[in-house]
């Protein structure tokens, strides 16, 4: 284990101390507002000569995400961040890295989607794009933000996944909010990341390569499925690196965050930020002798469907935070609902009494006291036997 | 016509190249679009006089040049858009030795009829 150099950093500023260190050879961004800091500290990087990277300060999301295409196809390690309507502007060109296999590192500051117009947390940008292609992991903390960073690099650049990576983090609440940061020494990330060595590459002329070439009814549906095969295969090799991570760094990372879930009986299913606070309060309610549990996939897609059933199980009733609506699904549920639900289905789980709570749209604060309501609506919901209504709101005027 | 090998279409979608990337230079050629065609454009070669603005016009590359003169068209990836038709500036004196009618060196005749070189 290496020791890290601990700082006082916003989240945003953890990732662009991250991206300096892995020193990419090409970024091409657009600023968005929670996602700024990312791109501002790192454009000064590269005015400083710290890093040698090609920054191309481009004219839109749209943009951006094309140059970064093009820069990997021509084989070059990239990296670049968004957030909100800059990833929906990005919309087109996501699909396009991942259909081309192109291991380019997104950092999305999550920020809620107009309209109406709003800059604040929560998730409805990444979850719109969940179906894109793109390995996404979310973070929970500016720590995790810089840690998860890393990881990506690797995980993308892996010959056998060679899948863009988005790394989440909440807008705003680690974006903005400053923190203690452990950074590693600059050599050892090196170290970590390795030297990128594209298998194809445009700029490549002695093996020369087609990119995006046109792909008619006889051959797409093969290439679909094949892309579909490598990030549902890409797990063991995500806990490869995330376990190779552990051991450099000292700090966990397992791809599904855990606390007391062995014996719990209500536990509580959350991504980012969130699962901090309910943690807080769950180890409040342990102290009184209720058994409650925290669950935090880190990982989302590809989605650890079995490690998720495996955990939840067992538990007399499970709530699951949703921070984005998926609008026109079963009663308005959030996509990680959706997601959970289906894996419990799949896996032979029917019983199960679990809700949806759709919280913090906009930016809305998730109070401690509102865990603490989720956790007395679990318990009465296993008292009583009846789930009741399946989507409910949390911190929402009604 | 020159012979081409076809793409292969036994490939299962595990043996696919990785995003749909393309390894092997130049092979567009092997994949045949001359069959979307539904008009296909005949010349008349006596009376042409290989100002080879038809090959010029050409938004694919379906009309060879063969020392120096166009005498035919590349029927395998011919789409039949008729430009060539269209841009063709020489009005025959004589009947058009394909379809016996006035007009361009160049014309256009619907796929199911018999014609060409």
């Amino acid at each position: 284990m290496v020791e890290s150099k601990f700082l006082p950093l916003d989240g945003a500023t953890a990732v662009s101390q991250a991206m300096r260190q892995i020193n990419p050879d090409v970024v091409a961004a657009y600023p968005i507002t929670p996602q700024t800091a990312v791109v501002q500290n790192f454009s000064q990087y590269v005015a400083d000569g710290i890093v040698n990277t090609e920054f191309i300060p481009v004219e839109s999301e749209h943009a951006a995400m094309s140059a970064c295409v093009g820069s990997s196809a021509a084989g070059a390690r990239v990296m670049t961040a968004t957030a909100a309507n800059g990833l929906a502007l990005m919309w087109e060109m996501l699909y396009i890295a991942a259909g081309m296999r192109l291991p380019i590192v997104l950092t999305v500051v999550n920020r809620a989607l107009s309209s109406p117009l709003n800059i604040h947390c929560d998730h409805s940008d990444a979850m719109g794009a969940r179906d894109s292609g793109w390995i996404q992991i979310y973070a929970e903390t500016g720590q995790e933000a810089y840690d998860n960073t890393l990881q990506a690099m690797r995980i993308a650049e892996h010959p056998d996944i060679l899948t863009p990576v988005m790394s989440c983090q909440d807008g705003f609440i680690t974006g903005h909010g400053v923190e203690r940061v452990g950074i590693l020494p600059d050599e050892v990330v090196k170290q970590f990341v390795g030297e990128y060595k594209p298998r194809y590459a445009l700029l490549n002329t002695d093996e020369p390569v087609t990119f995006g070439a046109w792909d008619f009814t006889d051959y797409y549906f093969e290439h679909k499925r094949q892309q579909s095969e490598v990030i549902n295969s890409a797990l063991p090799i995500i806990e490869d690196v995330f376990s190779e991570y552990t051991k450099l760094s000292g700090r966990p990372q397992p791809v599904l965050d855990t606390w007391e879930m062995d014996d719990a009986e209500y536990c509580i299913v959350v991504l980012s930020s969130t699962g901090g606070t309910s943690r807080a309060v769950a180890r409040g309610l342990r102290a009184q002798g209720v058994k409650v549990g925290i669950v935090k996939p880190r990982l989302y897609r590809p989605f650890p469907a079995k490690y998720i059933v495996e955990a939840i199980k067992g538990c007399k009733a499970v709530a699951v935070l949703d921070r984005a609506i998926s609008f026109g699904a079963p009663a308005g549920q959030g996509p990680l609902f959706t997601d959970i639900t289906a894996a419990l289905y799949n896996e032979g789980i029917t019983g199960l009494n679990i809700v949806d709570y759709i919280f913090g749209l906009g930016g809305r604060d998730i109070l401690p006291d509102q865990i603490t309501s989720v956790f007395t609506d679990l318990q009465q919901i296993a008292n009583e036997g009846q789930r009741g209504a399946m989507v409910r709101y949390l911190g929402l005027r009604e | 016509m020159k012979e081409y090998t076809a793409p292969r279409l036994d490939r299962p979608w595990s043996e696919v190249n990785p995003g749909g990337i393309v390894l092997d230079p130049g092979i567009s050629v092997t994949y045949i679009t001359g069959t979307w065609r539904t008009m296909r454009p005949v010349r008349d070669q006596a009376q042409c006089t290989q100002c080879l603005i038809c090959w010029i016009m050409c938004p694919d590359a379906a009309i060879p040049i063969v020392d120096g003169k166009v005498d035919s068209f590349d029927y395998d990836h011919c789409k039949g858009c008729g430009i060539c038709a269209e841009q063709c500036p020489v009005n025959i004196k004589k009947p058009h030795s394909v379809t016996g009618e006035l007009g361009k060196v160049i014309q256009m005749v619907p796929e199911s009829s018999e014609g060409g070189e």
